[in-house]
């Protein structure tokens, strides 16, 4: 796993892209965590090729209405609203 | 040369178009796409991101589209797909868009316009179908300074195509035809409705280069537009808007050029209140985007719909139409045509009554007093009927073509009456011939200096007593017809 692609700096970047915080501790530890993960992946790729149902294609529905969720529902899980929004930090 | 303080500048325009298709559905689920006054009342698990939700497509956006790719004499291609754009921003309850990447469903294309009479064809690279985000408000404060961000989802996944030009305008003004025309078009096509609120939503890409490195043909290497730094200039929402936005980033470049600074490559935002472009903090790069396939949407093969689905008469063949069978000017063609509502409305006034009588009262009268009142026929769409009835009133002869222009009209758009009432009320009928006999004797007993004039032939004295009588029966006699039966009693 020497060759590794992922070091802390692109752990960070990709963090920054999710608005994740990440100490650098955490950085070190996750570039780490990044390559075991990605040599699963390497593993997955020696396994040989299986005959494969052939792919779907041209799967859509008509353009009908369906009932959509209440307000009430759609908010449910939000853990802040007001007047029917959802509420959030600010962002730029 | 290399003392030159002016330098020749040319701009260079792209533009990337955000149109909403009118479908009843959204674009992977069922949720209704009209708007609504309260939010968050027309979402699903789908369009709320929830896990587990899986999207479907609907086959009424991929018709728009094909139909939209038809009209533009775009490409189909055999295969089509669709790929996730990873970004984080509430305005996407799942943290990517879906969108077409590699493969988009429409390539190749171009359109056809006028600026300043001349005709002008752009490029369309391609026009691929994606979903639109929700809506954010930031309370307490602008952007960046606000307290919190309120999230409404009910726009989160209305269809929408995005139609990306090559760098093919040279001018602001063309971005403004073009978009015009645009517009025309897929109004025609019936995709899209330019009443509704954001429908149009324009990205555009300007540069400036030396004006030697622009061909007699408009053409420019790639390696210099390559080379060329550009803005990207968003939050563009009309044609208007358009051209004043390119019109001020072009001169904002050329500006910094002049005095020796580098444009900065950019992303800025058009504000239209202060009318000026904003840097903005600067986005993330293509490559962050993360473009994958979205393995929940099987691929499209949907090439053979072009020759399946009928479209319309664009309004090229309309107006080219309407010049022949209707024998029209090209000025008219070009009104009658300029929308296509007006355009069926001509064509059933037409069906009607005498084509060059319904030319008249649909390009002159009617679109003229809209014009003047800043209204357009979508104003009166209800009210058709009425205006069809004072053709109607006009064509039978029972009021005079003045009357029903100067008066009726008017007050039809003023007042909001209805064609025969104002007749009526104003005693705009045409005056008997027993009324009009009656005028032309007492006028010419009234002016027996005038009817002097008249036999020592002075010429002018026939003109002042058909005026006498256009008086007395308010208007409403045929002037010609005045002319005659004086001549004769005079006589």
């Amino acid at each position: 796993m020497s060759d590794s692609v992922v070091d802390p700096d692109e752990v960070g970047h990709v963090a920054d892209l999710a608005r994740v915080d990440l100490s650098e501790e955490e950085r070190e530890q996750f570039a780490e965590q990044f390559a075991d993960i990605l040599s699963y992946f390497e593993t997955l790729e020696e396994v040989p090729d299986i005959e494969r149902e052939p792919e779907l294609t041209n799967v859509m529905r008509p353009d009908e209405r369906r009932e959509s969720l209440s307000q009430d529902e759609a908010l449910r899980n939000a853990p802040e609203t007001e007047d029917g929004y959802f509420k959030g930090p600010k962002v730029s | 040369m290399a003392q030159a303080q002016e330098r020749e500048l040319a701009v260079v325009i792209g533009l990337e178009v955000h149109v909403q298709l009118e479908t009843a559905t959204k674009i992977f689920c069922g949720c209704s796409t009209e708007g609504s006054e309260e939010p968050n009342t027309r979402t699903c698990p789908v369009c709320l991101g929830l896990p587990g939700a899986l999207p479907v497509l609907n086959e009424g956006a991929v018709e728009a589209a094909v139909k939209v790719g038809k009209a533009i004499n775009a490409d189909v291609p055999e295969r089509t797909r669709f790929h996730r754009k990873n970004y984080y921003y509430p305005d996407l309850p799942k943290n990517f868009q879906i969108t077409q990447y590699d493969a988009p469903i429409c390539q190749d294309g171009e359109l056809e316009f006028t600026v300043e009479s001349q005709r002008r064809t752009v490029g369309i690279e391609r026009a691929h179908l994606e979903e639109d985000p929700g809506s954010l408000q930031h309370k307490g404060g602008s952007i960046d300074t606000a307290e919190y961000t309120l999230v409404d989802y009910n726009r989160a996944g209305t269809p929408l195509l995005e139609i990306v030009t090559e760098p093919d305008f040279r001018a602001a003004d063309e971005v403004r035809a073009f978009l015009a025309k645009l517009e025309e078009v897929l109004e025609y096509l019936g995709v899209f409705d330019p009443e509704r609120d954001g429908s149009l939503r324009i990205d555009a890409n300007l540069s400036v280069v030396e004006a030697g490195e622009v061909g007699d043909d408009g053409h420019i290497d790639d390696d210099i537009l390559e080379s060329a730094n550009r803005t990207e200039v968003k939050n563009i929402s009309s044609h208007k808007g358009a051209e004043k936005a390119l019109a001020y980033e072009a001169q904002r470049q050329k500006n910094a050029i002049q005095r020796g600074r580098a444009v900065e490559q950019e992303t800025r935002h058009w504000d239209e209140s202060r009318g000026i472009t904003v840097s903005m903090r600067s986005k993330e790069e293509e490559k962050d985007y993360r473009y994958f396939r979205e393995a929940d949407l099987p691929p499209l093969e949907v090439a053979d719909w072009k020759e399946r689905i009928d479209i319309p008469e664009l309004p090229d063949a309309r107006r080219e139409r309407f010049r022949e069978e209707y024998d029209l000017s090209d000025e008219a063609a070009d009104k009658l045509t300029s929308t296509k509502q007006v355009a069926d409305f001509f064509e059933d006034v037409a069906s009607e009554f005498d084509a060059n009588l319904a030319a008249t009262w649909v390009a002159d009268n009617l679109l003229g007093e809209l014009n003047y009142r800043d209204m357009a026929i979508t104003d009166v769409d209800h009210r058709l009927d009425e205006i069809k009835r004072l053709v109607e009133l006009v064509a039978t002869d029972e009021i005079t073509a003045k009357n029903a222009r100067e008066t009726v009209l008017r007050d039809m758009l003023d007042d909001g009456t209805d064609p025969d009432t104002i007749a009526e009320e104003e005693g705009l009928g045409k005056t008997d011939e027993g009324a009009v006999q009656q005028a032309v004797e007492d006028a010419i007993e009234e002016n027996p200096d005038a009817v002097e004039d008249y036999h020592a032939g002075e010429g002018g004295a026939i003109n002042f007593l058909v005026g006498q009588v256009m008086q007395k029966t308010g208007g409403s006699a045929d002037p010609g017809d005045v002319n005659q039966l004086l001549r004769e009693e005079l006589e």
